[in-house]
């Protein structure tokens, strides 16, 4: 009996083969989206710990001669004293055309989570690593740029290298540097004594670790981005399944009928069921996990780049299997069909044994019922709205995002019907009327697939916009963090001075980068002075700002202070600033700062000199048409050792192409959940479309040409298209504006300001509307070639 | 500490703190010095590096007491290993040196390591005055050896000791042509067993003055050990008698081990032992880190009628380094008592 019922229920499967394909195909990309994120993330927080590696030498504090190179004397002297440092030399050498930077390490003294990873991994011998050729470490294309070129040492790719450097042990660096066995710093490793090393060796220079909180939080944040996305996513891949599990439920009540009255028990054919949708899941999850797998894969190498490139966290370009993901991912399908399927057999297990066997989702539903679960949506809506009221944290920001989401999509059926009875009231042609209330009739059957497609459209409206208002916010930080093409600091004051004199002739401008480090309002805190020059103005973003901040600033009248500063102080544009002991001014603006942790406050140049005139005078960012020929000759014919030149421009066009290739994973994951959605329509469209000839039959014996009708049907599809994704731009702004302004506060305490973008939205109106064209598409195509006779027939079976 | 390049620096130590690492690293030779049999020790040279061969070391073991009696040792070790034959100033020195300290005490072992290379400064040796160290660890002296300050720290112990010798050096071997094994393997060679010791050792739980004796062993080579030995054991005793014995057996995969010793009297003369005299046989084990470790052995050189048996003072007293081996202070019980120090390589996990 048992088998008997299994291979009637699994025989419709075998006629509904496309609904077959539409469940499988639904979960298995939902589940391909989800794990595909969890797999990035997952692979992008293994790395982070070698993220602060090769990369990280900056959160060692370190000790620097202002005068020049450290000698070697004294890096021995130090040890022998006790100090645990670890010298480092750069520079930048010419090689095979390239100005390559190299980076030279002591492998035997550089902590280990400082050294590539080939390094560690046991496979080198000490003759290999420290006799000459030696060996040394850079990106694959890098690699590739200097193979074969002579003096170099053994080369090995290691892809958390940025281009054109060269990292190696320090005996090569001194020898492609020709640098005499001089260290240009001495990194100071944990357990260093405080304070300066002057009875050991006067002289030098005591430098703070850069921040690394940075990277972290803006990585947590991209992250946090991914996850939301992954599991919209899936949201979105759970409503197909729903849609398609709930009709394959619905056109097997007769046969359920027909089995419960040949015997077979409720508890066996609930099992079956369960049984069925297990496989079902299980066999979809399996997919969806390989083609995540692949998906990852693909994605991963531009993930890994942004990564880089934004933050400077490295990742592998390549994906390790884990399976505790693989599971996960197994997991999230099987309770995601589950929970698909429970109200499918919560139907059956309350089902009469007699009830009627005539399908009912394609009857009309009552307007009580659609009323009933727009009730439903509009408590959603309000208990997300509440949650960040009643509660704090990340957990209340999701709460928001996820009852904005199922209530909206909950309400569009009501929507959709009450425009669409409002286009009826104002028809007046007779197919007019009917064109609306047919498309209206139609709506329970499409609601899910609809519904789908207003998560997918709003999914893509609330990232894309909140990707957008970040790479904006991104570039406007880039051009306020590295607004000159060179940065140089002068060993002293005198050589300053002289440096000044010496750039006045070639360069567009010289700013001088002056800060005092003082406690602001009760914290530890940077004071700068800035000249006069219209790049602030045109490329430091104000987040909040008086009439003429400018104006006010330069006139020695008003400060600038950073979003931290001013957060943590609730301070706002007119408010008064303390720079010191009765010393105040007001806020002329607030701007966004976010790779420092500390109170930062502006002033002009003159009023800090004014009030601090022993600032140290070094530092000077250089505009310049020319960055590359100016730093050689700041190094060549000035004299200047190259660690003290930093050439930003370029790693400002690197860091923003990096950023742009972000674009290409957010566009890739936007298609494919756009193509999901697309999918649900095109299924519930072919269901439909079998199911509506007796409809379409009366229309065509009144005179109606089969073209006529087909192209009524794609105006319909592409009506309600467009009315779901007028109903879907709010809630993806809604959406945006969530992540950005709680989600992203919650999380790591700072607010992304929000742009619009018009012109995305366009663009994902035509793709929405491609979408359901191509959805529409065949079903259409079989409406035009259905033989007259069918038509016909339709009168003559009529029930 | 770079936990996986200081393995891989001492796989080039064939030393012995390294004798699972070396076969075929051992036998081979190409451009190193060869001990030479008709080598006389000159001094203070022979103090200093010796570049040109593979591996050198500078390696100080003392047993000491507390002021309650309790029983301590310390370990001092300045390994030198070149991967080319010759020095040279700056980064592109081609000398690695290895520093290896411990302490141990009646229930705590404590170990560290340091690694730098030679052309810096940052480690290395001096004759006049005398002087070895790598970073802050250090043991520096007269140019004669007799007087010498030795200090080393870590995180959680550290010593700080003086040294007077009572007794001149003592060459190892034949005048200070040691072999290693019955195929020529061989090195050289010679010790101060007669350190009279007093400073204080540094523990978590605060300072402790001490005293006792000390023993310094020089070796130099650059293939110390035959392909089929994997292992040694090495004695370095102190008799109440005031007599000195240094022993030690190289075990061999393919035979009996080769066995090697000297006796060293009260006023320093040498009497060596070649293979076979010297007796070394295991009592008891002591199972640390998967392996097999004997910490009690019955120790026999007829010659001498020296029957005895040493016993760890602490049986756990495992240098838990980038290349682990065993080393601590033993007590000695039998027909001539007294105290030294046992080490013990290659034995691997099973």
């Amino acid at each position: 009996m048992r088998r008997t019922a299994l291979a009637a229920l699994v025989s419709h499967w075998r006629r509904q083969k496309l609904q077959l394909f539409a469940l499988l195909a639904g979960l298995a990309l939902a589940t391909a989206l989800w794990s595909a994120v969890q797999a990035i993330n997952a692979e992008a927080r293994r790395s982070y710990a070698a993220a602060a590696g090769t990369l990280g030498l900056g959160s060692y504090e370190t000790l620097v001669d202002p005068a020049g190179p450290i000698p070697v004397e004294s890096f021995a002297a130090l040890r022998r004293a006790g100090w645990p440092v670890t010298p480092l030399v750069e520079g930048r050498a010419e090689i095979a055309g390239r100005r390559i930077q190299v980076i030279g390490l002591e492998f035997l003294s550089a902590p280990r989570r400082n050294l590539p990873d080939t390094l560690a991994a046991d496979t080198l011998s000490p003759a290999e690593i420290f006799l000459p050729p030696g060996i040394g470490f850079a990106a694959p294309a890098t690699l590739r740029a200097l193979a074969g070129q002579p003096g170099l040492p053994r080369l090995f790719a290691d892809p958390a290298l940025p281009p054109d450097r060269l990292f190696t042990d320090i005996a090569v660096a001194d020898r492609l540097l020709e640098a005499g066995s001089g260290i240009d710093r001495l990194l100071l490793l944990p357990g260093a004594p405080d304070g300066l090393p002057d009875a050991v060796v006067p002289g030098l220079r005591r430098q703070p670790a850069e921040s690394q909180g940075d990277l972290t939080r803006l990585t947590a944040s991209f992250h946090l981005n991914l996850t939301a996305f992954g599991f919209l996513s899936f949201a979105v891949g759970l409503f197909i399944v729903h849609g398609t599990i709930g009709l394959a439920f619905e056109q097997r009540r007769g046969m359920f009928r027909s089995l419960r009255a040949l015997g077979l028990p409720l508890r066996t054919l609930l099992a079956l069921l369960l049984a069925e949708i297990l496989a079902l899941a299980t066999i979809a999850g399996g997919l969806g996990i390989a083609l995540g797998y692949l998906i990852a894969g693909a994605l991963l190498p531009d993930v890994a780049a942004t990564l880089r490139g934004l933050y400077g966290a490295s990742l592998p370009g390549t994906l390790a299997f884990d399976p505790a993901w693989a599971a996960s991912g197994l997991g999230i399908a099987l309770a995601g069909s589950l929970v698909a399927a429970a109200h499918g057999l919560d139907t059956v297990r309350r089902m009469p044994l007699l009830a009627s066997a005539r399908p009912r989702a394609w009857a009309i539903v009552s307007g009580r019922q659609l009323r009933r679960q727009a009730a439903a949506g509009g408590a959603l809506l309000a208990a997300g709205a509440l949650a960040p009221i009643l509660a704090d944290g990340l957990l209340a920001g999701f709460a928001l995002l996820g009852g904005l989401l199922l209530g909206a999509a909950l309400l569009l059926p009501l929507l959709l019907s009450a425009v669409l009875a409002l286009g009826a009231a104002h028809a007046r042609r007779p197919l007019a009327q009917w064109f609306w209330a047919d498309t209206r009739q139609q709506l329970p059957g499409l609601s899910l697939a609809l519904m789908a497609l207003l998560l997918a459209l709003a999914t893509n409206i609330g990232v894309s916009t909140m990707v957008s208002s970040f790479r904006q916010t991104f570039v406007g930080w880039l051009d306020q963090r590295l607004v000159s093409e060179l940065y140089v600091t002068a060993p002293s004051e005198a050589e300053a001075e002289r440096l000044r004199a010496w750039l006045a002739p070639r360069a567009e401008a010289v700013l001088p980068i002056w800060k005092v480090d003082l406690p602001l309002m009760g914290a530890p805190g940077e004071l700068y002075g800035i000249v006069d020059n219209p790049v602030y103005r045109e490329h430091w973003p104000l987040l909040a700002a008086t009439d003429a901040p400018w104006e006010a600033l330069y006139a020695g009248r008003a400060a600038l202070v950073n979003e931290q500063l001013a957060r943590r102080n609730g301070l706002h544009p007119g408010d008064p600033v303390s720079l010191g002991a009765g010393w105040q001014l007001p806020v002329a603006a607030i701007y966004s700062d976010y790779g420092n942790p500390a109170g930062q406050a502006i002033v002009a140049l003159p009023t800090l000199l004014e009030h601090h005139p022993e600032v140290p005078k070094l530092r000077h960012g250089i505009l310049t048409d020319d960055p590359q020929a100016l730093s050689r000759a700041l190094t060549e014919e000035f004299g200047l050792p190259p660690a003290n030149v930093t050439e930003n421009g370029r790693l400002k066009a690197v860091s923003l192409e990096v950023f742009d290739r972000t674009f290409t994973v957010t566009a890739a994951l936007n298609i494919l959940t756009l193509s999901v959605a697309g999918f649900a329509i095109l299924t519930a469209l072919l269901t439909l479309s079998s199911m509506r000839l007796p409809q379409l039959a009366p229309l065509w014996a009144l005179g109606l040409t089969r073209r006529r009708l087909a192209r009524l049907e794609i105006l319909r599809a592409l009506a309600l298209a467009a009315l779901t994704f007028a109903a879907a731009l709010p809630v993806g702004l809604a959406l945006a504006w969530c992540l950005l302004a709680v989600v992203n506060v919650e999380a790591f305490g700072w607010r992304l300001p929000m742009t619009l973008f018009p012109d995305q939205w366009l663009r994902l109106l035509l793709l929405a509307l491609l979408a359901a064209l191509v959805a529409a598409a065949l079903p259409v195509r079989r409406l035009a070639r259905t033989e007259p006779s069918q038509f016909l027939k339709v009168f003559a079976d009529e029930r | 500490m770079n936990g996986n390049l200081a393995a891989a620096c001492l796989l080039c130590l064939p030393t012995i703190a390294d004798a699972q690492g070396f076969a075929g690293l051992g036998s081979d030779a190409v451009g190193f010095a060869l001990p030479d049999p008709a080598h006389r020790l000159t001094f203070p040279e022979d103090h200093g590096a010796h570049p040109a061969f593979r591996i050198e070391w500078w390696y100080l073991t003392a047993n000491l007491t507390g002021p309650d009696g309790t029983d301590y040792g310390i370990q001092w070790t300045l390994f030198r290993s070149a991967l080319a034959p010759f020095e040279e100033a700056g980064w592109a020195s081609p000398q690695i040196w290895l520093g290896n300290a411990g302490l141990t005490t009646p229930t705590t072992h404590f170990a560290a390591e340091k690694l730098a290379r030679g052309g810096t400064g940052q480690a290395g040796v001096e004759t006049v005055p005398f002087a070895a160290w790598i970073d802050d660890w250090r043991m520096a002296g007269t140019e004669t050896l007799d007087r010498l300050t030795l200090s080393a720290s870590a995180e959680d112990f550290g010593y700080e000791l003086t040294l007077n010798a009572t007794g001149p050096l003592v060459p190892q071997g034949e005048d200070g042509y040691s072999v290693k094994s019955a195929g020529g393997q061989a090195s050289h060679y010679y010790s101060q067993p007669f350190y009279e010791i007093a400073g204080t050792i540094s523990l978590p739980e605060g300072d402790i003055p001490v005293t006792g004796q000390g023993w310094l062993d020089r070796e130099w080579s650059s293939q110390p050990l035959a392909d089929t030995q994997d292992g040694w054991d090495w004695i370095s005793l102190h008799f109440d008698s005031g007599a000195k014995l240094m022993g030690f057996r190289l075990r061999d995969r393919s035979g009996p081990p080769f066995t090697s010793a000297t006796w060293i009297s009260t006023d320093g003369t040498p009497t060596p032992y070649s293979d076979g005299e010297l007796t070394m046989r295991p009592l008891a084990t002591t199972d640390i880190a998967g392996a097999k470790i004997p910490t009690r052995w019955q120790i026999d050189l007829p010659a001498q009628a020296l029957s005895v048996e040493i016993d760890a003072i602490n049986p756990n007293a495992w240098m838990d380094l980038s290349f682990p081996y065993w080393e601590g202070p033993v007590r000695i019980t039998g027909n001539q008592p007294g105290r030294g120090y046992l080490e013990m390589t290659g034995y691997a996990a099973e």
